[in-house]
């Protein structure tokens, strides 16, 4: 049980902590944003998996889950609402070698 | 190692981790950037109340805590992205 239970924190720190590299290094703000949406769900949702194995099967469980299912449909919603609101108001996406000089990471105007 | 210090080191952990948000949150070149540190700071701070009700043994205390705590980070960085996109980004 106790092994199971290091396993499954052990998973999360690992995806917590690559959330949290992504934020700081990745180039630019989508692909930042891509690092929070991915990692960082799973990370949360192996956290409280190991929390209700920790507690076991009783109602105090069911609500610890509904804390995961909550987070996992309200970050990717979040997510998606900040990126849309980044493409409309004219944010470039990053680019290797940008298309007509135009530095990336900067607003249109 | 029992379970009540397993979580409390993770919450150590995750309290150190919390500082790649913060600095993204200080130092993010576009506005979208604060806001993206922003949302993951709150879901780190949803999971650290967690852990921490874990350590205290006095989890169905604090679940309900960060229940509400998800829930209002949700819809604030759904209103401030809302804003953003009406208004435009103002740097």
């Amino acid at each position: 049980m106790t092994t199971l239970l290091v396993l499954v924190v052990g998973a999360a720190l690992f995806f917590h902590t690559v959330a949290a590299l992504g934020v700081l290094r990745m180039p630019d703000f989508y692909t930042r944003l891509h690092a929070v949406a991915k990692a960082e769900t799973l990370g949360v949702v192996l956290t409280v998996t190991a929390l209700i194995l920790w507690v076991g099967p009783s109602l105090l469980a069911v609500k610890i889950a509904f804390v995961a299912v909550f987070l996992l449909l309200a970050n990717p919603t979040s997510t998606h609402a900040i990126s849309r609101a980044a493409l409309r108001s004219g944010l470039r996406p990053w680019q290797r070698e940008p298309a007509d000089g135009a530095p990336h990471g900067t607003l249109d105007q | 190692m029992t379970p009540p210090s397993l979580f409390l080191g993770m919450a150590a952990v995750l309290l150190v981790l919390v500082g790649a948000y913060l600095y993204r949150l200080a130092a993010g070149p576009t506005v979208f950037d604060r806001l993206l540190g922003l949302s993951g700071f709150g879901t780190k701070t949803t999971l650290i109340l967690l852990l921490v009700g874990a350590v205290y043994e006095r989890l169905d205390m604090f679940v309900d805590i960060s229940l509400a705590y998800a829930l209002l980070g949700f819809i604030g960085s759904l209103a401030a992205a809302r804003y953003l996109e009406r208004e435009g980004a103002s740097r």
